[in-house]
């Protein structure tokens, strides 16, 4: 202990932080040019605001994370062995100012309110559930999670699809999620705004907009078994007129999502490929939620029994 | 016949694949082949006499550290075989899966198995083996309030360790859910093996020897503390310890009462959370992060004790502002309890109930900047020495910062819906286990050591692994915040490789190999310094100059930790003691609990009847049952279950240690290269196979 090789200095080894640090930065920032970084990647002004939340609030965060730091790395360095001279005198504990103990009570306190009062309109405001234009009525798209796949259901257009989503530029959507026979799983376009589960017997509302043209990756963020990797679908983002061209595209496909189709889809799969029905039963997305609520699920009870058998 | 007698059981659980049979030999074959050394090297009765059934907490905590340095390594290679597959996955398909190495299935036992080792086996058995050993002798207590219940509660948290590890043997799949077996997904309807099943008892009966544990440090700390100890001298780890075990009596039997729920949902075909006939999902999410939050600051709050005693006595200088420390420590036992909701915001509990528990966990970054503000007031104007368990602190401010600062961005519901199940989310709460539990875990095992041992840890190569572990964090866990920030969920055993991620997965993947270095390192470090031990010994049982009583006695204590108990009247009683003298008082008689190995025996009638429920075997979970009621009734009837040291064997005893000590002259010398261990090393290996005569003819 008493003798020591020569150490490596605070200064080479802080330079040392500081270039590999530096190094990481640069390696990453090169690592991510051309990808979708998709929660910057703001196409839609849910996920605009949600990306402009974070920022302020990170920001908010190293104004008094940064002097901290500093304040702390910089006082084990000011008063390292090497620097202060042996003890004077063997001093009582020194009795903490008043001031000391109000000021690092009051300094966080302070910040974690300035914190709060961002949170909470913005909680509200961003609320999955709220509407984001009274004065536009919005696109409604049932979604039914499924192992492993995305079915929406658009009751207005009486179209349906797997794994595929298109919804019109500039108008909010209201996403219904709701799962059959699946475990818990998460509708996530991180493109166009945040998360929510859709959960058997159950309704979640999500309401987003695309501001911007272009396909987006959606997927299931929660796990639910096997398939979860592949739960994928697209959700474009079109022009008003292209995507009523597509409704009336697919209404031309002649398919059909009945109660057969549907119970076809039911069964497990993974990686299912994008399809269209021109044709879906009204009630449809209903019964998905009435299986469950029903005598508290019984229907289900009974169809979960029968797959069994 | 068959079916009574084994249940579920068939030659077809026997293992069959590449990793259950790689497993089942080195997580079930190896310790046994390990204990089967030792038995043979010390003899059975060495080991089982004085250690497996030792009620002494030094002995216990000594215990919980192999267990849980060995779970380390278990969980480790988790991590590696996880990061593996992600790096592979987009270009490579070997062993024939169809992504990477492993099937998705595969994958996601893997890190359900590394989420639950790390917390349930590695972090709570390093931070109850630094309680068992430590917090007596801070407070200055020779034993437990109930020795007898902590080795009950040791041993079955090995119970714990073996059902964790059991799949590799008999049945071959482990829970393939994520580490909190999230309903419905772990129902029968969608989880239809045994894997959820060995994941329910793995906890339950390690969770139930937590509450024991729990309830004992209670005890202990309140009740049998040095004449003069307030509550208000008390030392902050012990404090730490004490918020962290009200914490688990408060929390875990609601981990308890939720495991039977899903139990009685798998065993008996109930309907808490299923899908169907009523069942409700998102209760069991709700109850499972009831317990689960304040599980992460039931590991993290001794950790903060830890550094708080780390600061003190490296900076030569009582702990600033003590009562902002102990009032910041409960503060973060209350609001942890109230926060749980923040876990999942996601699931539509609508804008006020999202506000109100994204403020509260906000309101938590208070008392932990309080607690990082005192550090920095104990280090202003103190003569701060570098050594290991102060690097660790150091290294521990910047991760625990970061891990603090996305966790407050995560508290905003909306910026969650964003980042949740995201790996933004994973690096966050690895940033703070990591940096918050572990390098406390690090610092509280290089501080304390000595008292452990008697003699130090080797700094070179312990700095060299802090390096290493630093610089494998940040190569693993900043490219996964990227990763995160760029849409990638968590838990994914493959991704399309137009996404550009593959890179970073990379990247992650050599920094766990970096991690795993550091953690060679370690393991190095304390052979290194119990080769070197002659040099680096410790004869005062104060080698820090240190400023609590755990330093008052000898390294390592005798069983009885300290011959006479002083009066306490500071809270630095031992910077007193320096100055003043030791008080010395007249010997007494000490009544000292006997080695019982009834918690052996009730553990292992536990863990029978947990593994018969895995596997249906209904006569042996009865059977196994009545044997728990037989042994804890015959442990009743055994009175003899104290002895008594007179106070003339204490005094010999002590005068025979103190002879001793004065004999271990530390011989000179620095500590010990990686360079000359690794030559030591080849040379012992080499003379091991007869290829080397020993040069030194001795």
């Amino acid at each position: 202990m008493s003798k020591h090789r020569k150490q490596t200095s605070v200064r080479t080894i802080a330079w040392r932080i500081v270039l590999g640090l530096g190094g990481l930065t640069v390696v990453m920032v090169s690592l991510m040019r051309g990808n979708n970084i998709a929660l910057f990647n703001s196409r839609g002004m849910i996920a605009h605001e949600q990306r402009q939340l974070m920022i302020h609030i990170v920001v908010i965060l190293l104004v008094i994370a940064i002097p901290s730091l500093f304040l702390l790395y910089f006082t084990a360095w000011k008063y390292r062995e090497s620097n202060v001279k042996p003890p004077r005198s063997s001093k009582a504990p020194g009795k903490h100012s008043r001031m000391l103990v109000s000021t690092i009570w009051l300094i966080p306190s302070l910040f974690a309110l300035v914190l709060a009062l961002i949170m909470w309109p913005a909680a509200h405001t961003l609320d999955p559930k709220h509407t984001i234009d009274p004065g536009t009525q919005p696109l409604t798209i049932q979604v039914v999670s499924m192992r492993w796949k995305w079915v929406f259901i658009y009751p207005e257009q009486h179209i349906a699809t797997v794994n595929f989503v298109q919804i019109p530029e500039h108008t909010p959507v209201k996403f219904m999620l709701t799962a059959d026979e699946a475990p818990m799983s998460s509708f996530w376009i991180p493109n166009l705004g945040g998360q929510l589960y859709s959960m058997t017997g159950h309704q979640n509302q999500l309401n987003l907009v695309g501001d911007m043209q272009g396909d987006y990756t959606g997927s299931s963020a929660e796990i639910n078994g096997a398939g979860f990797a592949d739960m994928k679908f697209t959700a474009r983002v079109s022009p008003r007129d292209a995507f009523d061209f597509w409704v009336s595209d697919v209404k031309l496909s002649g398919n059909k999502l009945n109660e057969a189709e549907y119970q076809k889809l039911l069964k497990p799969s993974q990686n299912n490929p994008p399809t269209f029905y021109a044709a879906v039963d009204s009630d449809l997305y209903d019964k998905v939620l009435m299986k469950y609520m029903s005598s508290m699920g019984e229907d289900a009870y009974m169809t979960d029994m029968g797959n069994h058998e | 016949m068959k079916e009574f007698l084994l249940g579920k059981l068939t030659d077809q659980s026997l293992p069959h694949e590449w990793f259950t049979i790689g497993g089942t030999i080195g997580f079930i074959l190896l310790p046994i082949a390990v204990l089967a050394i030792l038995v043979r090297i010390k003899g059975w009765k060495w080991l089982w006499g004085e250690w497996l059934t030792s009620v002494d907490p030094k002995r216990i905590g000594i215990m919980y550290f192999i267990v849980a340095g060995f779970m380390l390594v278990r969980g480790g290679l988790d991590a590696l075989m996880v990061w593996l597959q992600q790096a592979l996955a987009p270009s490579t398909a070997v062993l024939g899966a169809a992504h990477g190495y492993l099937s998705a299935d595969h994958f996601q036992q893997i890190f359900t198995a590394h989420g639950n080792i790390m917390v349930f086996f590695v972090a709570m058995g390093f931070v109850f083996g630094l309680i068992n050993y430590i917090v007596p002798l801070q407070i200055g207590a020779r034993d437990l309030a109930s020795p007898f219940l902590n080795t009950l509660g040791f041993w079955l948290y090995v119970g714990g360790v073996l059902m964790v590890n059991m799949f590799f043997g008999l049945g071959g799949e482990y829970a393939a859910t994520g580490w909190l077996a999230v309903a419905p997904l772990s129902d029968l309807q969608f989880s239809p093996g045994v894997g959820v099943d060995y994941w329910i008892w793995s906890l339950q009966i390690s969770g139930i020897g937590t509450t024991l544990a729990g309830i004992n440090f209670i005890m202990t700390i309140l009740k049998m503390r040095a004449p003069g100890m307030t509550l208000w001298k008390m030392p902050l780890f012990t404090w730490g310890s004490l918020c962290s075990m009200i914490m688990v009596v408060a929390v875990f039997p609601l981990l308890t009462a939720t495991l039977f729920l899903m139990f009685f949902d798998r065993y008996f075909g109930m309907h808490f959370f299923t899908t169907t006939l009523g069942g409700n999902a998102m209760m069991y999410t709700n109850l499972i992060w009831m317990w689960g939050h304040p599980e992460v600051y039931v590991l993290v709050l001794p950790a903060f004790g830890i550094f708080s005693e780390v600061v003190a006595t490296y900076s030569r200088k009582a702990i600033a502002s003590y009562g902002s420390q102990v009032i910041a420590m409960f503060g973060v036992t209350l609001f942890a309890l109230s926060v749980w909701l923040h876990h999942f915001f996601t699931m539509g509990a609508g804008a006020d109930v999202n506000a109100f528990f994204g403020v509260m966990t906000m309101v938590i970054a208070i008392p932990t900047s309080v607690l990082m503000f005192g550090w920095i007031a104990t280090m202003h104007k103190g003569r701060i020495k570098f050594t290991l368990p102060m690097m660790w602190f150091l290294g521990f401010v910047g991760i625990f910062a970061i891990g603090g600062m996305s966790g407050v961005v995560l508290a905003v519901p909306p910026a969650d819906f964003q980042l949740h199940n995201s790996l933004f989310l994973v690096a966050h709460f690895h940033s703070n286990v990591i940096g918050g539990v572990l390098f406390g875990i690090f610092a509280g095992i290089n501080y304390w050591f000595p008292k452990f041992a008697g003699f130090r840890l080797n700094e070179r190569i312990g700095r060299q692994a802090f390096w290493c572990w630093i610089v494998g964090f940040c190569l693993s866990f900043i490219p996964m915040y990227i990763l995160g920030i760029m849409g990638a969920t968590r838990r994914l055993d493959h991704y399309d490789p137009s996404t550009g991620w593959q890179p970073f997965y990379i990247m992650m993947f050599i920094g766990g190999l970096i991690i795993a270095v550091g953690v060679a390192l370690q393991i190095v470090q304390v052979i290194a310094s119990a080769i070197q031990k002659r040099q680096l010994v410790d004869t005062t049982g104060d080698p820090w100059d240190g400023r609590t009583l755990e330093w008052a006695t000898a390294s390592p204590p005798p069983s009885y930790n300290m011959a006479v108990i002083p009066n306490i009247t500071t809270r630095d009683p031992l910077v007193e003691f320096k100055k003043n003298g030791f008080p010395k008082q007249p010997y007494e008689d000490i009544h000292m609990p006997y080695n019982t190995a009834s918690g052996i025996y009730i553990a292992a009638c536990a863990f029978a009847t947990c593994f018969a429920l895995v596997w249906h075997i209904n006569w042996l979970a009865v059977a196994g049952l009545v044997g728990v009621v037989v042994c804890f009734i015959a442990r009743t009837f055994n009175d003899k279950t104290e002895y008594t040291v007179t106070a003339k064997e204490i005094e010999k005893l002590e005068y025979d240690r103190e002879e001793a000590d004065r004999a271990k002259k530390p011989e000179p010398g620095e500590d010990m290269s990686l360079w000359e261990f690794i030559k030591i090393a080849v040379a012992w290996a080499l003379g091991l196979i007869g290829l080397k005569r020993r040069a030194h003819g001795n």
